[in-house]
């Protein structure tokens, strides 16, 4: 289909996909139609710079990324081995130049994906059909570019882009809070009345006085009714709802906004979808469908690069897998339950063993009802943060170095959970349109311990102004103080509050 | 799936261009682009290119690690320190850095200065020839018969026809077996150009003014090389007598003592004479110093040089003043008492301090000789 040349798999290389897809059927996995296309560095940089959707919108973005990518495949600092995108059917490309026992692990690997992608919760709200949905996106950008000119609309996009986190990743969960009508929220509950008993209460309580605490309540609901009534976290679409914007403007901000909601899930399952995959192509390859003697060695190195961790960084394929093992073995083990947990006796917890042979299913469990967030939260444990030499490091500002500043289990755990809280991005939610009742826009940034990126919440604020047309504010703490920061369209102004 | 990538990347590549151009200024003053240059191409640094997000700060953020160590244990080091003195946001990290060809560059120097083209005075394409073997044919004289080649063919002639003999391995090539080794022409361009850089390097001239003509050169060479094809630079550095150096030597030399800056005028002369006949050569002098000469009778002497051989000689004669704490910066107004302001036939220019350098190349250029 791809320029140039055939990208079907080679008749071995689909021997070997069926067969391994027959294999992960067996052992319980659940995947779409698998279609693989085989590729060339150019064309894999190319699709991973397209995050993954070689139909998209046209944008300078892709070019920076591809520019990115091509540099660091000519230098060799990284190598793109596959790319597989959620979509039914799950499309996968694979690097031409893979070695045979790569492009095995490699497909085991998609369908760990594949599984993952159709089975677990919080993809279960993404469009499957993803790839139309992008090339009809392509379509309407071009369109839009006849009709309005290239540089208005990729300055549009641009601003868009600037407020692609701004979204609620749980809204797509929520269903809709039931009707209540404005007069509904409204009508008042019974007055407050003066305690009395009941014979006395036309005289404690006569009505003229009931009149004058009715006229009070319903004047006090006039005067707090805010809008949005409640802080609304899915700021996106309170633009689209409300400001002013023209047509071809609502419809890219729209766009942006579903390509957001379609790739949020990805960000919140990183280390899960990462670890799930690598688990089942390790286990693929060493059992389920074990590569030969003389492969086995290349495999080895292959998989060591996939788990290999830097010491600054967090590599996402190794605790995502060590994880799931260590639950597995737990489980297996039956060290869980009420009993192992106030167990305190590290010789008896590490014998712990009632053959409960629930580790399987576990996993699967897992996977379905999980995200990072709550992965960790539940199932990393003392015992593990010691067993994976995890540690927490901070900046040392005077030797301009990091160094590992603790290994305490609770504090480790904390910092990992904080740093993926909202897929990483910081909570912010819109807490008033209609700022001193003015029509200005006010944004509250939940402090969480980190100040926001200053020069870039500037310019993101100037782009909000572009949407919203009126001035902008963001509340949020800055070095300690709660401030507030404001963007009238030509100036920027921060005040403490 | 054909995808369109060839156009976004054209659509990236034409905003680093404009940043480029639109930092031009910066990067000419701060000489940023210089000792970064490869061989054909300068490598960029710019601000990241990127869409601003409510974001948390990633420098200086602790987070979660794995692996072997004691608390205090160094993970890794920070962010490069914001550079001394450069308007740094403390983006170190985060900076993108592309590459442009000198080619790219100069015509963006032309475009942002609106830079004419520059009319050949010289004889036009006079090229040289090059013969490079890298061919083979079947015909040729013997001379250059390609024995391993030749071996070859004769080799598998005789293992096709079987008339190969394992034991007695002798192989005799006929005819069709031959092959010769055959030649391309390409054409070569000679220089027909030549810059004579003079600077003056007495002891008034400090670190700081040495660094702006070096600025200014490098501009100065990087417009001009586009509009040859091959371009050929001569060094004179000068205190009270002059000397032809490299170009190393002419920027790193510190000499003390007085100004003779006819005695520049004088070796450059000869140069000329002697290498570069002004009939076929374009030839463009630039003089830098800080305008002190020695004394009235040297500048008169200079004014004559000019006059008499030096100006006709030469498309260009460029004289770059470059203000220095001694310098007393005579001599650029002798030189206009003596060619009027705006003289046709010498362009002079004062370079107070690094901003000024771009309007200086400007007036350089400007007039498209």
């Amino acid at each position: 289909m791809m320029k140039g040349y055939n990208t079907q798999l080679t008749p071995e290389l689909q021997e070997i996909a069926d067969r391994l897809g027959a294999v992960a059927k067996d052992a319980g996995l659940d995947i779409f139609d698998t279609v693989f296309e085989l590729v060339d560095y150019k064309q894999l940089n190319e699709i991973a710079a397209y995050g993954g959707f070689p139909t998209r919108y046209p944008h300078w973005r892709w070019g920076m990324e591809y520019e990115r990518l091509s540099k660091s495949y000519t230098y060799g600092l990284s190598i793109i081995y596959e790319m597989v995108i959620n979509n039914d059917p799950c499309y996968a490309y694979l690097l031409r130049a893979n070695d045979l026992v790569y492009q095995k692990t490699v497909i085991a690997h998609v369908y760990g994906h594949c599984d993952f992608f159709k089975n677990n919760y919080w993809f279960s709200k993404t469009n499957r059909k993803m790839l139309n949905q992008m090339a009809n996106h392509a379509t309407v950008v071009r369109k839009l570019v006849n009709e309005v000119g290239q540089d208005e609309i990729e300055t549009f996009i641009d601003t868009c882009l600037s407020l692609e986190n701004l979204i609620d990743i749980h809204s797509p969960f929520k269903t809709a809070p039931k009707a209540r009508s404005t007069e509904d929220a409204m009508r008042p509950n019974d007055p407050p009345k003066l305690r009395s008993k009941n014979y006395m209460d036309k005289y404690v309580n006569p009505a003229e006085f009931m009149a004058q605490q009715q006229q009070k309540q319903v004047e006090n609901a006039q005067k707090t009714q805010t809008f949005p009534s409640s802080p609304e976290r899915d700021i996106l679409k309170f633009l689209l709802d409300h400001a002013p914007m023209a047509n071809w403007e609502k419809r890219i901000l729209n766009m942006i906004r579903d390509e957001s909601y379609y790739f949020a899930p990805q960000a919140q399952t990183k280390i899960m979808n990462e670890g799930w995959a690598t688990y089942w192509h390790s286990k693929m390859m060493t059992q389920l469908a074990p590569l030969s003697g003389s492969e086995i060695v290349d495999y080895c190195d292959h998989y060591a690069g996939v788990v290999a961790s830097q010491p600054g960084g967090l590599n996402p394929y190794k605790l995502g897998v060590e994880l799931l093992r260590h639950v597995e073995r737990r489980w297996d083990r039956g060290q869980f339950g009420l009993e192992y947990l106030h167990c305190d006796d590290p010789k008896v917890r590490a014998a712990w063993d009632t053959k409960a042979g629930l580790g399987k299913q576990k996993l699967f469990e897992i996977r379905k009802f999980h995200n990072d967030i709550t992965f960790l939260d539940e199932f990393l444990d003392e015992d593990f943060c010691h067993q994976t030499k995890m540690f927490i490091y901070d900046f040392d500002r005077r030797n301009n170095e990091y160094v590992i500043s603790s290994r305490d289990f609770k504090a480790i755990k904390k910092s990992l959970l904080s740093q993926l809280t909202n897929f990483g991005q910081p909570i912010m939610k819109v807490i008033d349109g209609n700022f001193k009742n003015r029509g200005e826009l006010l944004i509250s940034h939940l402090h969480e311990g980190t100040d926001l990126k200053h020069n870039t919440a500037l310019e993101t604020l100037k782009n909000l102004y572009r949407v919203w047309k009126r001035p902008v504010h963001v509340e949020t703490i800055i070095e300690d103080v709660k401030r507030r920061i404001s963007y009238d369209g030509t100036n920027h102004q921060i005040e403490k509050i | 799936m054909a995808m369109h990538m060839e156009s976004d990347l054209n659509r990236f590549r034409k905003i680093v261009r404009g940043k480029v151009k639109k930092e031009l200024r910066r990067f000419i003053s701060s000489g940023d682009l210089i000792g970064r240059q490869g061989k054909k191409t300068v490598t960029i640094p710019l601000p990241r290119i990127d869409i601003p997000h409510f974001q948390f700060g990633s420098g200086e953020q602790g987070g979660v690690g794995q692996g072997e160590g004691e608390v205090g244990d160094s993970v890794g080091q920070g962010d490069p320190q914001p550079g001394q003195g450069e308007a740094g946001e403390g983006e170190g990290k985060h900076s993108l850095e592309v590459d442009v060809t000198l080619e790219e560059l100069a015509q963006i120097l032309g475009e942002e200065l609106q830079l004419p083209n520059i009319e050949n005075k010289g004889k036009k394409n006079i090229e040289d020839k090059q013969y490079k073997y890298t061919g083979v044919l079947r015909q040729g004289p013997e001379s250059l018969k390609h024995f391993k080649r030749t071996y070859k063919e004769a080799l598998k002639r005789a293992i096709s026809t079987g008339s190969y003999d394992l034991d007695n391995p002798i192989i005799i090539p006929i005819k069709e077996d031959k092959r010769f080794r055959s030649y391309k022409v390409t054409n070569l361009p000679v220089a027909n150009a030549v810059i004579v850089y003079m600077m003056d390097v007495s002891g008034s001239m400090g670190d700081e003014q040495k660094e702006i003509v070096r600025l200014t050169s490098f501009w100065l060479d990087t417009w001009l090389s586009t509009q040859y094809e091959g371009l050929e630079r001569r060094y004179i550095i000068h205190d009270a007598t002059a000397r032809e150096v490299d170009q190393n030597t002419f920027y790193r030399t510190k000499e003390s003592g007085g100004t003779l800056i006819s005695s520049a005028y004088r070796l450059a002369l000869k140069l000329i004479e002697d290498h570069y006949p002004a009939s076929e050569w374009n030839i463009y002098l630039f003089h830098f110093s800080d305008g002190d000469n020695w004394s009235g009778n040297d500048t008169a002497e200079c004014m004559k040089l000019l006059e008499t051989t030096l100006l006709p000689a030469s498309n260009l004669f460029c004289y770059g003043q470059v203000e220095s704490r001694y310098g007393s910066g005579q001599f650029l107004r002798d030189l206009q008492k003596h060619f009027g302001e705006n003289s046709n036939k010498i362009t002079l220019a004062q370079i107070k301090d690094r901003e000024a350098i771009v309007d200086a190349i400007k007036v350089f250029l400007g007039k498209g000789k």
